[in-house]
């Protein structure tokens, strides 16, 4: 008996290490050949071809690098403070931060996505949620800074968010967590009957790109996970991904595993504007903050909004469709024409691919297998267009090379699937190091993607780098994908958590950067023109400095009459007018952060002397020769001091 | 004179006009920190930046050697010399009006004449400014002045400054040598020279031949 028990256990032992044997030769074969140096290096002085965006992931920020070399520009203070450029620290800055939960330091930044004109990227700008304290932020592109956050209410955890239409008419926000809708005091074990998703429809102003919440849509309580907009002849659509449709509240990994098939949500956008237009929402109340700064006045105002617009799906015929998707999906993303959805199980063992045309069919014919709080369930077979069987293990992301191929990122079996959309048929696949997430093409989402390279941005390094200690880099890796094989050129190492990542050529973006802020046009209330308008003004116990800066002094440089206790704000006007030609400023004991400001630009230090005595302050961004003199010092005095007020540069 | 050489002397009177708008002079400043170099355009009228804040930003890097701010309103010269380009532009015009040889004679040397003191004029500011440095700047270098080449170029410190006509100094040239052309002409054109002209159907070729000759 003993010994027949030992057959199938010693047999399986086999096959799963034959599985895994596979898999680790692959990966050893899978070493780069060729000159592949050549492919990514840029020469001293040249510019590379793509902007690459990458989310910071819990780092709460943007990363800017270029492609294909890989190498880091910048890093985008959004939701998460930065001392280094006084984002978060600053006065003008501090506002940004704000939502109905009060100042919230940090985020959990997921997935960039660039604005759309006919829908192919414009190089305008750059939209990214926080998933934490739930938000969508708008890098503006031509300063390469966040230049407006908008909270969501009724939401938690918004993951599913920020994909655009193909006219960035809106960006739309989910909520991985359902909750109460309005939120309150419930067992949690009520989950089934109490708690709801809510998907949120961000307009965009066509000139500005300011955003607004247009309408939420009340949906089943499931975890909202990814979405893409439709486009071309899909126009007008909007699909999310959802699971857990289990409506599990415990133990996930294992009770929201448990149903064959989870949904794809099909939102019909355009039939929810009618709706809105006919006054069939409920203002709802609501309280999010809306964050904008302005670059006139060089300062954030948040205003705390009061109300959404709420359409219940289950009132509202024609406007959500459910797709049903093996397994517990993550991606939901449609092709270049518009004509198939490809959902990303990631328990699945094969990718469905849905046909938008068939898909309206069914919808026309009531090809339904059932409702599920009201909203029909479109059976299975009559929208598929089709399954690519075999692809690998834990399907998570598809992107587009314009070229009738899709790419597919596998987590689990680690690796990128080419496959075709004319048979769905694998054409090509190549190891990631190692399980990778999300994958980037240039416009790969779009309806012109610049197919020539694809970007794994993976979840784990292992041994591909130096060791760091216990916490490793996180990594990207560039592959060419002009062939018909992918080739992998660089491994390239990136901040936080790299997730989603967008990349666009980088002339649309170039073209349109703003150097320097003029200063005659700089509306600060606190801002000095010319060294003429330097000046110290005391209310109390509030001091405000008015300061400029230019090389390589500071006006004024000696500050007497301070006392212990005063609320000090040093406001700095930086005159200069040159191109990279920032100054800093730091003052010592500052218990906050210090001023990185930019040519014709006002931010403002708060600084509250706690001891009597000569306090230095001095510029932190090596600006010139005589960088080193630019400096001041500030007097404190004992409370009660006679010492007057006067500030001067002599 | 021709009427073809007053037609030419018209336009040598006219063509000034377009110094009123494009400058006369440029001075390039190129350095390791400035590839894409500072400009400085200097117009009958105005002084101006090659591009943004050039000016600006030229007057800021000045401070650290001392030299004056260059501040248009400061400057004369700049007041005076759109009235001395007009009254030439008057004067030209009349000449082709009258069509007396002498009188264009008279604009042409008048003009040249002009044109000497402009640039000894240049020269002087060009002098002051980078000699008459402030005592306490913060680069002092013993011997060092800062004058830029009155035409040329020319290393200082860590600038090559370059200095050149620019579109509206070539017109100043253009109308020179246009109306001297024009003074030169003959009223009654040999024969021979006249064969030659049919050889080449353009009449402007033959302008040029009598010039030379």
């Amino acid at each position: 008996m003993k010994a027949k028990m030992w057959i199938p256990a010693v047999l399986s032992v086999v096959i799963v290490g034959a599985y895994f044997y596979g898999c680790s030769t692959q990966k050893e074969t899978a070493a780069v050949s060729g000159d592949v140096a050549s492919k990514v290096y840029v020469p001293p002085g040249k510019y590379d071809e793509f902007y690459n965006f990458v989310s910071g992931g819990f780092s709460g920020q943007l990363s800017v690098y270029g492609l294909p070399s890989g190498r880091l520009f910048r890093v985008i203070p959004v939701f998460s403070v930065d001392p280094e450029k006084g984002w978060g620290f600053s006065e003008e800055t501090k506002p940004m931060l704000n939502t109905s939960h009060g100042f919230v330091p940090w985020d959990d930044a997921h997935h960039p996505e660039l604005s759309q004109t006919d829908g192919v990227p414009d190089g305008r700008w750059v939209f990214i949620n926080g998933n934490n304290t739930p938000r969508i932020a708008r890098i503006d592109l031509t300063t390469f800074r966040t230049a407006e956050i908008i909270e969501l209410p009724n939401s938690s955890g918004n993951h599913s968010s920020p994909f655009t239409t193909e006219n960035t008419e809106y960006v739309v926000a989910g909520t991985r967590f359902s909750l109460p809708i309005p939120n309150n005091d419930v067992p949690i074990s009520t989950y089934k009957e109490n708690f709801k998703g809510a998907l949120s429809f961000v307009k965009i102003d066509k000139s500005t790109g300011g955003m607004e919440i247009a309408f939420q849509v009340l949906v089943p309580g499931f975890d909202y996970d990814l979405a893409h907009a439709g486009k071309g002849p899909s126009h007008g659509w909007m699909f999310f991904t959802s699971y857990n449709s289990e409506q599990a509240n415990t133990l996930l990994e294992v009770n929201a595993s448990q149903n064959d098939k989870d949904f794809i949500a099909a939102i019909n956008w355009k039939k929810a504007e009618e709706y809105i237009a006919q006054g069939k929402f409920k203002e709802m109340p609501a309280k999010y903050a809306h964050n904008v700064f302005n670059d006139k006045t060089h300062s954030a105002t948040s205003t705390m909004m009061q109300s959404v617009k709420m359409l219940n799906s289950a009132e509202c015929p024609g406007l959500i469709y459910y797709l049903p998707t093996p397994k517990s999906p993550h991606g939901a993303d449609v092709d270049p024409t518009g004509e198939y959805i490809v959902g990303g199980g990631k328990l699945a063992t094969v990718i469905p691919v849905f046909s938008f045309s068939k898909m309206i069919k069914a919808i026309e014919e009531k090809k339904f297998d059932k409702e599920v709080d009201g909203i029909p369930v479109i059976n299975y077979q009559a929208a598929l267009a089709g399954e690519v069987e075999k692809p690998g293990l834990g399907p998570l992301h598809t992107e587009f090379d314009g070229k009738g191929n899709a790419y597919t990122s596998f987590f689990v079996s680690s690796e990128i699937v080419k496959w075709s959309l004319k048979d769905f048929k694998v054409l090509d696949r190549v190891p990631t190091y190692y399980s990778i997430g999300h994958l980037c093409i240039p416009g790969g989402d779009s309806k012109k993607p610049w197919g020539k390279y694809v970007i794994a941005y993976n979840k784990i390094t292992k041994d591909r780098y130096l060791p760091t200690g216990p916490e490793l880099t996180q990594s990207a890796q560039l592959f060419d994908i002009s062939g018909d094989k992918m080739k992998l050129l660089l491994d390239f190492p990136t901040i936080g958590e790299p997730h989603y990542a967008q990349a666009i050529p980088a002339e649309l973006v170039t073209k349109n950067q703003k150097r320097i802020f003029q200063l005659k046009e700089n509306e600060h209330p606190y801002g000095a023109k010319g060294e003429k308008e330097a000046r110290v003004e005391r209310k109390g116990k509030e001091v405000h400095i008015y300061m400029t800066m230019i090389r390589s002094h500071f006006m004024p440089d000696n500050i007497e009459g301070l006392q212990v206790g005063d609320d000090v704000y040093f406001h700095i006007t930086n005159l200069e007018q040159d191109w990279d030609v920032p100054h800093g400023f730091a003052i010592m004991g500052a218990d906050n952060s210090e001023l990185l400001i930019m040519p014709g630009e006002t931010q403002t230090l708060k600084w509250s002397p706690k001891q009597v005595g000569i306090v230095p302050f001095y510029c932190s961004d090596f600006c010139s020769a005589l960088h080193q003199e630019m400096q001041g010092y500030v007097r404190v005095s004992p409370i009660g001091s006679k010492v007057e007020l006067t500030a001067n540069t002599r | 004179m021709k009427p073809l050489a007053r037609i030419l002397f018209a336009t040598a009177s006219l063509i000034l006009i377009a110094t009123f708008i494009v400058p006369i002079w440029s001075i390039q400043l190129d350095a390791p920190q400035y590839p894409e170099g500072l400009g400085m355009k200097i117009y009958i009228n105005a002084i101006g930046s090659g591009s943004g804040n050039d000016l600006e930003n030229i007057n800021g890097l000045n401070h650290y050697i001392g030299m004056k701010r260059i501040e248009p309103e400061a400057i004369p010269e700049l007041k005076i010399m759109p009235y001395i380009i007009g009254a030439l532009i008057g004067f030209g015009l009349l000449v082709a009006a009258v069509g007396r040889r002498s009188l264009a004679w008279t604009w042409v040397a008048m003009f040249i004449a002009i044109g000497i003191v402009g640039m000894w004029d240049f020269y002087q500011w060009e002098y002051d400014y980078g000699h008459n440095l402030n005592p306490h700047a913060a680069i002092k270098i013993e011997g060092m002045s800062y004058q830029p080449p009155l035409i040329g170029s020319k290393q200082l410190l860590n600038f090559t400054a370059h200095s050149y006509p620019d579109i509206g100094g070539w017109i100043v040239g253009g109308a020179i040598l246009l109306g001297a052309c024009a003074a030169i002409m003959k009223r009654n054109t040999p024969k021979i020279e006249k064969k030659k002209m049919t050889n080449k159907s353009n009449p402007s070729y033959a302008v040029l031949e009598e010039a030379v000759l």
